[in-house]
C-alpha cells in the first residue's frame, strides 16, 4: 500500500480501508473491491426506507457542524413538486481539515455510490460535487470517475435498469473558504460570489435555483453505502450513542507522526495525539491543541483527556469540528498563530455583515500590532469586546469562526499575550 | 400564528401593534413610530440580504439577536429595539463602519442627510479605539456623471442590488471581498443604464454622487419642492433640490401609483436644462411697429382692446399646466376660435423592468393628457395661420418654428416663458413663469391629476399664464381674474369633463385619477 500513514492502533478501516491503493481510483478495480454493490440494493428501497436506517445507524454531519445526517434528510418535502438536488460538499477549506480530499483521490466511486443512494433518498435527480478550487489533482479524480459511472450506467438515465434517472456534475470552486458554509455554496453554485444567505429559507425549502435542496459533507456521504449495506446496528458498532461510526482525524502540527486516520467515534483526544500520532516530536510538551480545525476553541495540554465526540468535546468547552487538531508544542508563540488564524479569517471573509468584514481585520491587525511589541493592555480589552460582538450577530458564523481561538486563547494564555505587551 | 383575519398583535418597545401576518418587525415598528436603524433594507428593493446587521433587534424568546428586515412579526411577539444588548450591537456596527471611513463630512455631500452621519451622532462615539492604519480606497468613476468614493463605502449593496433588480442590469458588482470589498462595473460592463441615477439616491452614506452635484450645496443649504417631473409623461413624483434659485439636484419622491421610489436619468438632465435659456421678462406690446414694455394693466387692457372675435389658430404646449389650458380655452370661446393644436417631442421608450408602470415615455410633455382634455389636438406640424386672423399661442412651442411664422397674423399673441425668434412676430407678449415657477397640475399617461408646487422664483413679472389669461378674460368682461392656483384648479374642475370629482386639497401629493368621463382613450397599460 502506498498510504504513508500508519498507526499501532487496532482499528477497523471503512473508509479509509483503500486510501493509497491505486486500484480503488478506476471502476474496475472498485468493483473488484466489492464497489456499486450497495446501490442496486437501495434502488430497490422506498426513499423513506433509506433515510429510516441513515436515521437509526445516527450517522451525523462530518462538516463540522454533526447535525443528524437521516433527520436532515426527513426535512425535504415527502412529495415533489419539482426538481430536487443533492450538494455534494468538497469544498475542504478548514484549515487544519484533510480528510475530504483524501476521499475524492483514493475513492471516488464511493463517493458516488453514497451520492446516489443519498439522491435517491432525497428523491433528488441530479447531484452536484462542489470541489474546492484549489483542489486540481482531486477533482479531476473524482471527474474521471464521474464518466466512468456514466458510461458503466451507474450515473444517468435509467440507472441499472430501474427507470430511475440521476445525474452526477463536478462543479469546481473558484477558491473561497465560506463556499464551505452551505448556503455560501449554493450562492457559488448558482454562479453568484459565495455570499451565505439569511435562514430562512432553508435549504431544504428552497436550496440550489430555489429548489429543495441538501448539502452534505464528503464524508458523510462516503459513509451512507456501507450504512445502507450493512444496517443501522452493524455502523453502531463503532462509536458512542450519541456520535457513533468512525471519523477521520486530520492531525497536524507539531506532532511525530501526522496524518489522516480513521478512529471510531469516542477515542479520547489525548490518545489521537499522543498514541496515534506519537505526540511532539523531539520530546517537546505540548502547549496547546486546537481540536476540531482552525475554527474551534484551543484546549491546553491538560484538557486534553476528553472524549473525541460531538458531545464530548463541546462539554470540554470546545468542539470536534471537523476533528482536525492542529498541535502546538512548547516553542510555539500562541499570539503569533491566533494572529496568523485571524488573517485566515480577514481574508476569507465574504463582506456582507460589518462585524465580520471589519472584525476580523480589525483583530488580525490588534494581534499583529500585539506581537510586534507595539500592543497595550487596553487592546487585551478590545478584543475581548470584539469577542462579544462578533460572536452571533452575523449571517454566518465565520465571525464565530476566529472567536472560538481568540476568546480560548485569551482566557488560557492571557500571560503570553501581556508578556509582548509589556516586553 | 395569525387570526382569521390575519392580523397579528406584538409588542414593540412597550407599544402594541396589530399588522399584517407577514409583515416584518422592522415595517411593524414604523407602523408604532419606531425606526429601526437600518442600512441594506430599502423598501424599494425587493431582495433582504440583512447583511448590514444594523436593525438587529432583540426578541424575547430568541437566543440571538434578529435582523428585524427580515424576520417575521408574530402574534404575542415581544420586541426590543432599544435593549441593552440591541443597544450595544448597534454602536458596535457604527464603531466597525467608521474604521476605514474617512470622516470627511465636511467635504461630503451626503453630510445632513447621511444615515452613517445620523446614527453615529447618535450612539455618541467621538473616539474610535481603532489605531491602526486606515484602508484608503479611493474615488473612482463608476458611471460618465457618476463618482464613487470608495472610503465613503458601507458596503450595503443597494446599488448593486438595484441595478440588478430595479434594473435589469448587472453593470455593477461588488468587487473583492471582506474588509476590502468595495462597488466597481464589472468587468468588460459599462454602468449606462437610463436608470443609473437611483444609485445615487439609494446611497445611505455619501458614497455615490452625482458628478454636475459633488461638491455643490450642502444638504441645509438647499431648499426642496414637491414637484412633478416634466420630462415625459409618467409625471415621475419628484423633489426639486434648489440653491439661490438654481435646481441643483431632483431626486424622486415616493408615489406607489406611479413611480415608486425612482426616476429616470433623462428627467434628472431635463430639470436641471431648466436654468437655462433667454426668458421673457415683462410684458411686451407693438406700439408703432415695435415691442415696447409694458404694465401688466396696461398690457391686459391693451389687448382686450385690440384682440377680436374671427378667424383664428392657437398653439398650446403639452407641457403647460391644466389651469393656463383652461382658461386658454375659455379665451379661445370667447373669440370664437375652435380647436388649437399642440406637438409633443417624440423619444425613445425605456422601461424600468423591476416596476415596468416606471417608463420613460415616447411622449417627452407632462400633461399631453391635460391638453387633450382641453380639446386641444395632437398633431406633428404647427397650425396654419390664417392671413389677417388671430394667433395665440401658449407656452414653449415656438421653440423651433421658422423665424417667419406668425407674421400674417392680424393680431399675434403669445403667453410664453423663454424668447425665440418667431416671437418677434408677436403683437403682444405675455411673460409666463415656466412650470418649475409656479403652482398647478398636470395629467399623466394614465389619467392622474398631480398637483407640482413651486420651486423657483419666476424672472422679472413673469406670472403664471392661468393668471394673466383669466385676467386677460376679465378685462374683456368674463368671469374673474384668479391670483391663486387652488382657485385656479377649483374653477376648472368644476367646467371640466372628469374633473369634477377632484379636489385641489384632495390631490394631495400623491395625485387623483379622473372620473371615468375623462379618462384617457388610449388604454392604459
Amino acid at each position: 500500500m502506498g498510504y504513508p500513514y500508519s498507526h499501532d492502533l487496532e482499528v477497523n478501516t471503512l473508509l479509509s480501508r483503500h486510501f493509497g491503493d491505486e486500484k480503488a481510483r478506476t471502476l474496475e478495480g472498485w468493483k473488484e473491491l466489492g464497489g456499486y454493490a450497495t446501490l442496486p440494493r437501495a434502488l430497490e428501497m422506498e426513499p423513506g426506507a433509506i433515510t429510516e436506517v441513515v436515521k437509526e445507524s445516527g450517522l451525523r454531519g462530518r462538516g463540522g457542524a454533526g447535525f443528524p445526517t437521516g433527520v436532515k434528510w426527513s426535512f425535504m418535502p415527502q412529495e415533489p413538486t419539482g426538481p430536487h438536488y443533492l450538494c455534494c460538499n468538497a469544498d475542504e477549506s478548514e484549515p487544519g481539515a484533510f480528510k475530504d480530499r483524501e476521499i475524492l483521490r483514493w475513492v471516488p466511486h464511493l463517493l458516488i455510490e453514497g451520492c446516489l443512494i443519498a439522491a435517491r433518498a432525497i428523491r433528488a435527480e441530479h447531484v452536484y460535487i462542489y470541489v474546492r478550487g484549489e483542489f486540481f489533482p482531486f477533482s479531476r479524480i473524482v471527474t474521471d470517475a464521474v464518466v466512468e459511472a456514466y458510461e458503466a450506467g451507474y450515473v444517468g438515465e435509467n440507472i441499472l435498469g430501474s427507470g430511475w434517472n440521476c445525474d452526477v456534475t463536478v462543479h469546481i470552486g473558484a477558491g473561497a473558504y465560506i463556499a464551505g458554509e452551505e448556503t455560501g455554496l449554493m450562492s457559488s453554485l448558482m454562479g453568484g460570489r459565495a455570499e451565505p444567505w439569511i435562514k430562512p429559507p432553508f435549504p431544504a425549502q428552497a436550496g440550489v435555483f430555489g429548489r429543495p435542496t441538501t448539502v452534505n459533507n464528503v464524508e458523510t456521504l462516503a459513509a451512507v453505502p456501507m450504512i445502507v449495506a450493512e444496517g443501522a446496528d452493524w455502523y453502531r458498532q463503532w462509536g458512542t450513542e450519541k456520535s457513533p461510526g468512525t471519523k477521520l482525524w486530520c492531525c497536524s502540527g507539531h506532532l511525530v507522526r501526522p496524518g489522516t486516520y480513521e478512529l471510531p467515534m469516542g477515542i479520547a483526544l489525548k490518545d489521537v495525539i499522543y498514541d496515534v500520532c506519537g505526540g511532539a516530536p523531539n520530546g517537546k510538551k505540548i502547549k496547546a491543541v486546537i481540536p476540531g480545525g482552525s475554527s474551534t476553541a484551543m484546549l491546553t495540554a491538560d484538557e486534553l483527556d476528553c472524549e473525541g465526540t460531538y458531545e464530548g468535546m463541546a462539554e470540554a468547552g470546545s468542539a470536534l469540528g471537523t476533528a482536525s487538531p492542529i498541535v502546538m508544542d512548547e516553542d510555539t508563540n500562541i499570539v503569533r498563530a491566533m494572529r496568523r488564524i485571524a488573517q485566515f479569517y480577514a481574508h476569507e471573509s465574504c463582506g456582507q455583515c460589518v462585524q465580520c468584514r471589519e472584525g476580523t481585520s480589525w483583530t488580525a491587525q490588534l494581534l499583529h500590532r500585539i506581537e510586534r511589541g507595539e500592543g497595550s493592555l487596553s487592546d487585551i480589552d478590545t478584543l475581548y469586546h470584539l469577542c462579544e460582538q462578533m460572536t452571533g450577530r452575523t449571517i454566518c458564523p465565520l465571525a464565530d469562526s476566529v472567536v472560538f481561538p481568540l476568546r480560548s486563547s485569551l482566557d488560557k494564555f492571557r500571560d503570553e499575550y501581556e508578556a509582548l505587551i509589556r516586553c | 400564528m395569525s387570526d382569521a383575519t390575519n392580523y397579528v398583535t406584538l409588542t414593540i418597545d412597550a407599544v402594541e401593534v396589530k399588522v399584517e401576518a407577514g409583515t416584518t418587525v422592522l415595517q411593524a415598528a414604523e407602523h408604532a413610530g419606531i425606526v429601526v436603524p437600518h442600512y441594506c433594507y430599502h423598501p424599494g428593493i425587493p431582495s433582504r440580504p440583512a447583511q448590514c446587521r444594523m436593525c438587529l433587534v432583540e426578541i424575547e424568546g430568541q437566543p440571538k439577536l434578529q435582523p428585524s428586515c427580515v424576520f417575521p412579526a408574530q402574534d404575542g411577539m415581544v420586541v426590543y429595539t432599544t435593549s441593552e444588548t440591541a443597544e450595544t450591537a448597534r454602536k458596535s456596527v457604527i464603531e466597525f463602519l467608521l474604521l476605514n471611513h474617512p470622516l470627511d463630512c465636511p467635504i461630503c455631500d451626503a453630510a445632513g442627510q447621511c444615515m452613517l452621519q445620523d446614527y453615529a451622532f447618535e450612539t455618541g462615539q467621538l473616539r474610535s479605539r481603532y489605531a491602526e492604519a486606515k484602508l484608503v480606497l479611493g474615488r473612482d468613476r463608476v458611471a460618465d456623471d457618476i463618482l464613487y468614493f470608495g472610503d465613503r463605502c458601507i458596503v450595503c449593496t443597494r446599488c448593486v442590488r438595484f441595478m440588478e433588480e430595479l434594473a435589469g442590469d448587472n453593470a455593477l458588482v461588488v468587487a473583492q471581498r471582506g474588509h476590502k470589498a468595495y462597488i466597481d462595473t464589472f468587468p468588460g460592463k459599462d454602468l449606462d443604464n437610463a436608470f443609473r441615477g437611483n444609485i445615487v439616491d439609494v446611497c445611505p452614506v455619501g458614497a455615490l454622487v452625482h458628478e454636475d452635484f459633488v461638491f455643490k450645496a450642502r444638504a441645509w443649504d438647499m431648499d426642496s419642492s414637491p414637484g412633478i417631473c416634466p420630462g415625459c409623461s409618467t409625471g415621475c413624483n419628484i423633489d426639486i433640490n434648489v440653491k439661490e434659485n438654481q435646481i441643483v439636484r431632483t431626486k424622486p419622491r415616493l408615489n406607489p401609483d406611479v413611480n415608486s421610489y425612482w426616476m429616470c436619468d433623462h428627467g434628472r438632465r431635463h430639470l436641471v436644462m431648466a436654468n437655462r435659456g433667454v426668458r421673457a421678462e415683462a410684458p411686451l406690446i407693438r406700439v408703432d411697429g415695435e415691442l415696447e414694455p409694458a404694465s401688466w394693466n396696461e398690457a391686459l387692457t391693451w389687448i382686450a382692446g385690440r384682440l377680436e372675435a374671427g378667424d383664428g389658430a392657437a398653439v398650446v404646449s403639452g407641457g403647460a399646466a391644466n389651469e393656463s389650458l383652461f382658461y386658454m380655452r375659455g379665451l379661445l370661446s370667447e373669440l370664437g376660435i375652435d380647436g388649437g393644436t399642440f406637438r409633443v417631442l417624440q423619444g425613445e421608450e425605456i422601461t424600468l423592468p423591476g416596476f415596468p408602470k416606471l417608463k420613460l415615455r415616447a411622449d417627452r410633455a407632462p400633461n399631453v393628457t391635460g391638453a387633450e382634455l382641453h380639446g386641444f389636438k395632437r398633431s406633428d406640424e404647427l397650425a396654419d395661420v390664417p392671413d389677417g386672423g388671430v394667433l395665440i399661442v401658449l407656452g414653449d412651442a415656438l421653440a423651433d418654428a421658422p423665424a417667419d411664422y406668425g407674421a400674417n397674423a392680424g393680431f399675434f399673441l403669445c403667453v410664453g416663458s423663454h424668447l425665440y425668434p418667431a416671437m418677434v412676430n408677436a403683437t403682444a407678449i405675455l411673460p409666463m413663469t415656466s412650470v418649475l415657477e409656479m403652482e398647478g397640475t398636470f395629467v399623466n399617461y394614465e389619467g392622474r391629476v398631480q398637483r407640482f408646487h413651486q420651486a423657483l422664483r419666476a424672472p422679472g413679472v413673469a406670472r403664471p399664464a392661468w393668471m394673466s389669461l383669466s385676467r386677460l378674460l376679465e378685462h374683456r368682461g368674463v368671469g374673474e381674474g384668479v391670483l391663486d392656483a387652488r382657485a385656479a384648479f377649483q374653477t376648472m374642475a368644476a367646467g371640466t369633463t372628469g374633473m369634477d370629482n377632484l379636489s385641489w386639497s384632495g390631490l394631495g401629493l400623491r395625485g387623483e385619477l379622473l372620473s371615468e368621463a375623462g379618462q384617457p382613450a388610449v388604454a392604459v397599460e
